[in-house]
């Protein structure tokens, strides 16, 4: 089993990147690997509460995030000062994460074997 | 001159050349990932507080519920809906999009 990271670091919305990563983090977890999610810089806000897509005529994803313990997928991580600059805590967010310092999520990645970024 | 900003400011500097080029009066809008800036916490760092100083800032409300930012919006900053985002080309001679 090979431990796989995915680094997110675009809000949701105005690129695509934040849904196929979700996406491939899906397909991922099928395949029984060990799969852990960062969220970094604008990515943070991709766990925002209260998303209300209706007026802009997109899917709201951000539901799928609560749906990720299903598929095992457990361990998501928030860099603190990412939160920090973005006037952000634990509150705002719509599942249980574990915040992390900077230093402790550059460990975080250096120990992974695969490191994709979205 | 209606400024339209869709970047958040994190991401690109779109929003910083916009507030460097805008001159006093001028309008801006934020849609898209451009209405982080004006959230309140990030306001000061993003330049806006400063900016709101001198122009008049207007935020398309779509977005911001769409982000989860209902609530979390600076003061002195006004929200339109698509009607009102349409008013605002009407009323400026141009508009310029910072992309």
């Amino acid at each position: 089993m090979k431990k796989f990271m995915f680094v997110n670091r675009k809000a949701p919305y105005g690129t695509i990147y934040a849904l196929e990563s979700l996406e491939v983090v899906l397909i991922t977890a099928t395949f029984d690997q060990d799969v852990s999610l960062a969220f970094v810089d604008d990515g943070v806000y991709e766990l925002m509460k209260g998303q209300d897509t209706q007026g802009i005529g997109i899917k709201n994803h951000s539901k799928t995030y609560r749906a990720l313990d299903g598929y095992d997928v457990e361990k998501l991580y928030v860099e603190r000062e990412s939160l920090e600059a973005r006037g952000l805590s634990e509150d705002d967010l719509l599942v249980d994460v574990e915040v992390l310092s900077s230093a402790e999520m550059a460990d975080l990645m250096a120990e992974q074997d695969v490191v994709l970024s979205f | 001159m209606l400024h339209i900003v869709n970047k958040s400011p994190a991401q690109t500097t779109s929003l910083h050349s916009c507030l460097r080029l805008a001159k006093d009066g001028h309008a801006l809008l934020l849609i898209e990932d451009g209405v982080y800036a004006a959230t309140a916490a990030v306001a000061a760092s993003s330049g806006l507080a400063e900016a709101a100083q001198r122009l008049k800032v207007y935020v398309l409300q779509p977005d911001v519920a769409a982000r989860g930012l209902a609530g979390k919006i600076m003061p002195g900053v006004t929200a339109v809906d698509y009607s009102g985002f349409v008013d605002l080309t009407v009323q400026h001679s141009a508009s310029q999009s910072w992309l």
